[in-house]
């Protein structure tokens, strides 16, 4: 599947679909998009690197381990849940700065939540892929 | 105060095994005994000090919705039981270090210990029915632990899920029956179901509370025919057997009925039972005692038959009756105890427990020989310790009753005797014998908790009038539910019940004469072999076993479709069932109305659907599948779900490439099915298929709540600060839902990382 | 319309479980897909559907006018689809290591810990 065309396409076709997954992430609260959906494309543009290059490849330029990705997720989403309990309030009550920032209007918890959803998903399907897509072990076999 | 003396144990337990690792073995035995021993004494101040007048409850809420509170009550009762929990204790805790020796099997036995005392204390002290049932239920779960220390033992996994089964149905008849005095009185507390008993006692429930309630004492108590769990559970080890399986674990039945006895006191049915059940049990266990040989075995079923002899004392109901209960059970826990412990100490030094063949130990262990005399001398209820006075009292009591009765107690009475000279006689004072081991005398840790009770055993009958006065005044009353006056003394001159101590001592004297022909009395008689209750507690369990055996079998055959239609053929009858009898079908909204998009939506789906069925290869199902997938978003569109039409399209193109790389390199799908199994599986899901399509109509036959559509819409842009309704409920107003279904994603990651890693390993 | 969504959520149930009766573990793998279809559009259409209008909150008003469609089921489904495919990607994991091992893709081979 790896050919000179997919490779060169690739190059400038992720940082734009990279773009759209967080334009997706923080317009979700007001127009359709949402964490789900932003995490899904992200994933979405890792899948295609390493439909082109191969997963060892997709890994180095990834950085971090698809696992500590969705950790952090749960993280962030855990954070934006405790902070209404900080502030003296329920869990997972929704705080919001009163500042507007621009792009995204507001930012509060559930922003954060949505966040911290979005990386989980996108480490939960770039691991599956990287699982699949992944021949080296099969050649030790 | 109490909550924190009840939670101690339960802290230090975690921390066992830290101690452990610096202190091992009766090091660490020393140091816990702390525990149960800074205990005894801030519960001897507490009875000191106490004054029945002013005994407040002491109220912590937990859950109050449900009327459960962390209520506790230390009257005269609790502390009383307080006392024998921790000062027994602190024997038990400074013999085990020494008995059970160095290890991490050491460590285990005292986590389980603590947990087992802190759930004792919490029985005795809770004054919230619930909350003694946690209690409750702790104790036989720790008990399980402890039965089943050696669990590399057939004999010793036996006896603990015995217990643990016996007592555990004990204990849901318990529950029921508190849920039942809730439902009459509307409380859990048991202080407000004391002081007001009318309603309950006037109540139409109150024949099934007393048999729920007495299921639950019984069982833990182990009164016939319940009674067969306590001497298997002689397979724990010995500090076990004395602590929880004499001294405490198995007075919390007897416990509970004295607790409740002011409640039901005066009824029928209550002291009816509590006699009848009582002195069959205190007959049938000192019949059994006759003919054992083991000493945990003898002074486990002399054990059974005082729990039953404290079971009918309650029974009788009268000041005499509960003053005598209370005196009983207060020189039971410290004879008793530290025969167990002296037990243990001859089995640790000459490694058997067989009495024919033990003797001539007095002078190899002088202190253990001290201890186990002078508790001797208080189960034969000789002059002058408290097992004298109890006795008296005894005797007094039951020549005031029943005849039957009065006979079951003198013949229990010369058996004890006969036992007590068995167990804490004979080993010190028959000819010498060859043991397996060559006898010596233990550390301190093995003589000094049992020099100490049997001593306390002692001076309690010595200051019969004062110190065991003023004791027992505080515990007896409120059991009997009103302040007695009692007056103990140790001599009341030259009486008749004298001379019926004399006459019981000097028989059980002439059964000991005679042992070697009672040790071959045979265990049942005849018949009786098949009414045994502990055949019975066998033929119960087979047939669990057997029903379950054979359900699993039917059921769980290995065969995914066998499991599928179970399910869908269980629904279509259920609900299949409710619409055949309760569905208009002239009610059903037919709308055949379609416009062009949707009829192109259907056609996709239903195309894609068709294809995956009947594809030949893989690939083209595959392909099929994500068809109707883009069909389905294809609906979301049409009816104004533009997020999940955005997350249908991701995810379809998705799983398509998940699909693609897992299964791209393999061959075309086998013929597996033949055309018979497919007609009979097209049947099936077609029924399911018509099935749904109707749950539909019939849903749109309801009237529809719009109440959570419009709650969302109108508080969407003031309270989540979105106008996206969709993303707002997800990320603010059921977050929560939202938190646990990504941790279900990272889940199934986490799910798949183990099983390339597992494959791996493997190979 | 509503017999229209009630047919075709029919249709889908019926393959969903026609496939998930088969002895290939991937037909069962796309059988359960299918199913997850059928419960997602079941959920939509008894939760009531309005045509055209989604639930947004229009600039420069409070809440959404009437008739738009209703957000609940909306958010149920969509947590659905992501954790469906969740399941779904853990199934073909599953199904790749197991054909690995048994080179089989027969349930029927399956039944037994034992290896063949």
């Amino acid at each position: 599947m790896s050919t000179l065309i997919l490779r060169t396409a690739v190059k400038y076709i992720i940082p734009g679909m990279f773009l759209f997954s967080l334009f997706l992430l923080f317009r979700g609260h007001n127009e359709p998009g949402g964490g789900f959906v932003g995490g899904l494309v992200a994933a979405a543009a890792i899948i295609l690197y390493t439909l082109a290059n191969g997963v060892e490849k997709a890994e180095k330029m990834l950085h971090v381990s698809p696992q500590k990705l969705i950790a952090a997720g749960l993280l962030v989403a855990l954070l934006a849940g405790i902070t209404g309990w900080i502030a003296g309030k329920e869990f997972m009550t929704g705080i919001w700065l009163d500042l507007p920032i621009p792009v995204m209007g507001k930012f509060g918890t559930p922003v954060l939540f949505d966040i911290g959803v979005y990386l989980l998903v996108t480490g939960m399907v770039v691991k599956v892929i990287f699982t699949l897509a992944d021949t080296r072990e099969e050649g030790n076999q | 105060m109490t909550l924190f003396q009840i939670l101690i144990p339960f802290l230090v337990a975690p921390f066992v095994p830290l101690i452990g690792k610096k202190r091992e073995g009766r090091e660490l035995g020393i140091i816990l005994a702390f525990i149960p021993f800074l205990l005894f004494i801030s519960f001897l101040f507490e009875f000191i000090n106490l004054k029945p007048a002013t005994i407040t409850p002491e109220i912590y809420q937990w859950i109050p919705s449900i009327g459960v509170d962390l209520a506790f009550r230390s009257d005269g009762l609790s502390l009383l039981f307080g006392l024998i929990i921790t000062g027994i204790g602190t024997a038990v805790f400074l013999f085990a270090g020494g008995y059970l020796g160095k290890g991490m099997e050491t460590v285990k036995f005292y986590i389980y210990i603590l947990i087992f005392m802190g759930a004792m204390l919490g029985i005795v002290f809770s004054d919230n029915l619930l909350l003694l049932f946690i209690f409750w239920e702790l104790t036989s779960f720790s008990s399980f632990l402890l039965i089943g220390f050696k669990h590399k033992y057939l004999a010793s996994r036996y006896a603990a899920l015995q217990a643990l089964l016996v007592t555990g149905i004990g204990g849901l008849s318990l529950l029921a029956g508190v849920i039942l005095i809730n439902s009459v009185t509307g409380t859990f507390s048991i202080s407000a179901i004391i002081s007001d008993p009318s309603m309950l006692r006037e109540s139409s429930l109150l024949v099934p509370i007393i048999i729920l309630i007495l299921g639950g004492a019984f069982t833990k108590s182990a009164q016939v025919p319940f009674h067969f769990w306590l001497p298997n559970a002689m397979e724990a080890p010995t500090p076990v057997s004395a602590y929880l399986h004499s001294a405490t674990m198995v007075k919390a039945g007897v416990f509970l009925v004295a607790r409740l006895n002011p409640v039901f006191t005066g009824i029928g049915l209550w002291n009816d039972s509590l006699m009848i059940f009582g002195g069959a049990t205190m007959v049938v266990g000192a019949f059994l005692a006759l003919k054992q040989t083991d000493l945990k075995k003898i002074l486990a079923y002399t054990t059974l038959s005082v729990l039953g002899t404290l079971i009918m004392l309650t029974g009788y109901g009268s000041e005499i009756a509960l003053t005598t209960m209370i005196v009983y059970l207060t020189a039971h826990a410290l004879y008793k105890g530290t025969l167990f412990l002296t037990a243990g100490a001859i089995d640790h030094s000459t490694g058997t427990r067989d009495v024919r063949i033990l003797g001539g130990l007095l002078k190899k262990m002088p202190f253990t020989a001290y201890a186990g005399i002078v508790a001797a001398f208080s189960m034969a209820g000789i002059i002058p310790m408290v097992g004298f006075v109890g006795k008296e009292l005894l005797y007094e009591t039951a020549m005031s009753g029943e005849p039957a009765l009065f006979f079951g107690v003198l013949f229990a009475g010369v058996i004890m005797v006969y036992s007590a000279i068995q167990a804490g006689i004979h080993p010190y004072f028959a000819p010498e014998k060859e043991t397996p081991l060559s006898p010596h005398e233990g550390d301190f840790t093995l003589t000094a908790g049992t020099v100490t009770a049997a001593t306390m055993g002692l001076i309690l009958g010595i200051l019969a009038s004062n110190l065991l006065t003023g004791m027992v005044s505080l515990a007896v009353s409120p059991v009997a539910g009103k302040t007695v006056d009692v007056s103990l003394g140790l001599w009341h001159g030259f009486n008749i019940i004298l001379l019926l101590s004399l006459g019981t001592i000097i028989a059980g004297y002439g059964l000991y004469t005679v042992r070697e022909k009672l040790y071959l009395l045979p265990q049942v008689y005849g018949p009786l072999e098949y009414l045994m209750p502990s055949k019975l507690y066998d033929k119960a369990l087979n047939l669990l076993m057997f029903t379950a055996r054979g359900q699993t079998s039917f059921f769980q055959n290995g065969y995914l479709r066998n499991y599928i239609i179970t399910i869908f053929a269980t629904a279509l009858l259920l609900v299949g069932g409710y619409f055949f009898y309760h569905l208009d079908l002239t009610e059903l909204v037919i709308d055949p109305s379609m416009e062009m998009y949707e009829a192109i939506a259907g056609v996709v789906i239903i195309a894609g659907a068709i294809i995956a069925t009947v594809a030949k290869s893989r690939l083209y199902a595959v392909m099929a599948l994500g068809i109707t997938g883009l069909g389905v978003a294809l609906v979301f569109i049409l009816y104004g779900a533009p997020d999940l039409a955005l997350t249908q399209l991701s995810i379809e193109t998705l799983s398509v490439i998940l699909f693609v790389l897992a299964i791209y390199k393999l061959p075309k799908f086998l013929k597996l099915s033949n055309r018979n199994s497919k007609i009979r599986d097209l049947i099936i899901a077609s029924t399911m298929g018509v099935f749904i399509t109707f749950v539909i109509l019939a849903v749109y036959v309801h009237e529809h709540s719009t109440e959570l559509k419009n709650f969302f819409a109108a508080e969407s842009l003031p309270g989540g600060k979105g106008r996206n309704i969709v993303n707002v409920i997800l990320v603010d107003f059921r977050a929560i839902d939202t938190m646990g279904e990504i941790m279900v994603l990272g889940i199934a990651a986490i799910g798949i990382f183990g099983l390339v890693k597992l494959v791996r390993k493997g190979g | 319309m509503i017999l229209f969504l009630a047919l075709i959520t029919g249709i889908l149930t019926t393959v969903g479980i026609f496939l998930i009766l088969r002895r290939s573990l991937v037909k069962v793998i796309l059988g359960l897909a299918f199913l997850g279809h059928a419960a997602n559009m079941l959920i939509f259409t008894i939760g009531r559907i309005t045509k055209g209008k989604a639930a947004f909150v229009p600039e420069g008003s409070l809440s959404p006018f009437e008739p738009f469609a209703d957000p609940l089921p909306q958010a149920l489904i969509l947590t659905a689809i992501v954790i469906g495919f969740g399941v779904q990607a853990f199934l073909i994991v599953l199904f790749k290591q197991n054909y690995k091992s048994l080179k089989s893709d027969d349930l029927d081979n399956m039944n037994t810990t034992d290896m063949l």
